[in-house]
């Protein structure tokens, strides 16, 4: 009996490593955003908390989370990008990796920005696996809607 | 017993590859696949006598009522209902039992009243409770699962209270496969005046369920997990309650007499079936009927035991395989439910997959009972059907060292 190599494009090296050694594992006390989400289907789930700096930009991430290996390394993988980002910028890289699991071409700057993230790519071909390469991006975004509602209010 | 050869013939799909191999269907529990002669009665109707039921005298509409009739009487015999109009057709067991907490619960169970179920059941056995308890100031208690994964007895006494309105429990849980003393619990709960609804969607696929010796007041369970079509069930009403039921929807086919003022009802099961009814799906359940009656249900269930001892052998050849349910496979349906430490039920579904093996992963519509009695996020679970194989536990088996493989030894994983 052989692994078929179609596999190895969803699970490549780097999100095996990013589920075995989580990035940024453990949540921040007091965070400025932080939003649970949660993925019914498969039972996987995500905690995600940021702080902030005095100039809005994000200074510190943290998660915890329980899952499969695609959603806990793509969770891990967009922790290690978001320091420094202002949340709007946030927001863009969510949109992008979005249009990335949508099947969008990427371009070299949206490639750049995405970096190793990239690697995520190959869950598209395994449509039902998206939603989990997804839980820690849709969490973030409830984390900024819910930091955006808590601002205005 | 059966030719298993043969059998699997009698089923298309199971000729399927599926990632260049063949396919090994172990989701059963989820959905079974369908014979031939399941899938030529749909086409049947559709070509020969597509007409509607229980109206017009054309040829057509006699041959689908009759049809459709003869249908309800196989499911009635099936499970040994004292007649077809104790028979309900419904699209699923979820139906089948919101029918009975829209109707018959909503009504009899009061304030302060009791419904009593068990920390094994699938959500579809829970929260239509959950509703009716809420909306009735009604309290719901749960019969405990205990070491052995069978349901502890022990307070049965104190949780049959005479306040105690309801019992709704399942004949098989489809997570630990465990089957429930329904008979004895039947009975201590009619001693108290308490209705009793079984859950037998995994059951009566699989094993000979006779509802007069069972005792049951209500009885759902499913078409598409018995090798009929989806969209199709039933819902078996006791003749000592069924005068107790009100109509769930109301509408065409279920009426007798109707001013602009009111309504009278037709005599069950019409009562029960308001609109155009499921007419395909139900005929070829009654083929599916045919099909599991052709092959003995006595046999389909020894074939079941004996395929999950030697699967339960098989697994415990695994290392770092954690498997659920009874030991006892007199207590036990084919399923099997299992966790790999390390290793996320989703990702060795997705791996099992790329070898044809398919196989379930997550929570299995039992939420409380994996997270809180099991303690672990998910499962995998295999399921097993009439047609399945040694071969393919054994094709399983090793997918699963493979996975293992794949996702590193257990200390790597574990030093996660």
């Amino acid at each position: 009996m052989q692994m078929p190599d179609r596999l190895d494009d969803l699970y490549k090296d780097i999100i095996l490593d990013h589920y075995r050694r989580p990035r940024n594992e453990g949540l921040i006390p007091d965070p400025d955003l932080q939003s649970t989400g949660f993925n019914p289907f498969c039972g996987d789930q995500v905690v995600l908390t940021i702080s902030l700096d005095g100039d809005g930009r994000i200074s510190k991430t943290g998660f915890e989370g329980e899952g499969c290996s695609i959603s806990q390394a793509s969770a891990s993988m967009l922790t290690t990008h978001l320091c420094g980002q202002t949340i709007e910028e946030a927001e863009a890289l969510v949109q992008t990796f979005k249009g990335v699991m949508q099947g969008d071409e990427l371009t070299e700057e949206e490639e750049d920005a995405l970096g190793d993230i990239v690697a995520l790519q190959g869950v598209r071909e395994f449509p039902i696996r998206i939603k989990c390469a997804l839980l820690g991006w849709t969490t973030l975004q409830d984390a900024i809607a819910d930091y955006r509602k808590a601002q205005d209010a | 017993m059966y030719d298993i050869a043969q059998v699997r013939k009698d089923f298309p799909i199971l000729n399927r590859m599926v990632n260049n191999v063949p396919l090994v269907y172990l989701d059963n529990a989820a959905t079974s696949q369908k014979p031939a002669s399941v899938i030529a009665a749909l086409v049947d109707y559709y070509e020969q006598y597509n007409a509607n039921v229980h109206r017009g005298a054309h040829t057509l509409a006699m041959e689908a009522t009759m049809a459709y009739e003869e249908a309800r009487e196989k499911v009635a015999a099936f499970i040994n209902a004292p007649s077809p109009e104790n028979i309900v057709f419904v699209r699923n067991t979820t139906e089948a039992i919101n029918l009975v907490a829209h109707t018959w619960a909503a009504e009899r169970v009061g304030a302060g009243d009791r419904i009593v179920t068990t920390e094994m059941e699938h959500h579809s056995n829970l929260v239509p409770w959950q509703h009716v308890a809420r909306t009735n100031d009604a309290e719901l208690r749960l019969m405990a699962v205990g070491p052995d994964y069978t349901l502890d007895l022990s307070d049965l006494d104190e949780l049959l209270s005479p306040s105690t309105r309801l019992v709704a429990l399942t004949h098989m849980s489809n997570v630990l496969g465990t089957i429930t003393p329904v008979k004895e619990i039947t009975e201590a709960a009619h001693r108290v005046g308490a209705r009793v609804l079984v859950d037998a969607a995994q059951s009566v696929p699989h094993m000979p369920v006779d509802v007069q010796e069972m005792g049951c007041d209500f009885m759902a369970f499913s078409g598409h997990k018995m090798a009929g079509p989806t969209g199709i069930g039933g819902l078996y009403i006791s003749p000592d309650v069924i005068d107790e039921v009100e109509p769930f929807l109301r509408g065409g086919e279920m009426v007798l007499e109707v001013t602009y003022e009111s309504a009278t009802w037709n005599r069950p099961p019409m009562k029960f079936e308001a609109g155009t009814p499921n007419i395909a799906d139900a005929i070829a359940l009654g083929a599916a009927v045919d099909y599991l009656s052709g092959l003995g249900m006595e046999q389909v269930r020894e074939h079941e035991i004996a395929l999950t001892g030697y699967a339960l052998e098989r697994f415990h050849e695994l290392e770092d395989v954690e498997t659920y349910g009874p030991t006892d496979l007199s207590v036990r349906g084919g399923v099997v439910s299992f966790y790999m430490s390390g290793i996320h039920p989703h990702d060795i579904s997705q791996v099992l997959d790329s070898f044809g093996v398919a196989i379930r992963a997550g929570h299995h519509c039992a939420m409380p009972l994996v997270r809180s009695k099991l303690h672990v996020p998910a499962t995998a679970r295999a399921s097993f059907y009439l047609y399945n194989t040694e071969q393919e536990v054994d094709v399983l088996i090793s997918a699963l060292r493979q996975t293992m493989e794949y996702f590193g030894d257990a200390d790597a994983r574990q030093a996660r």
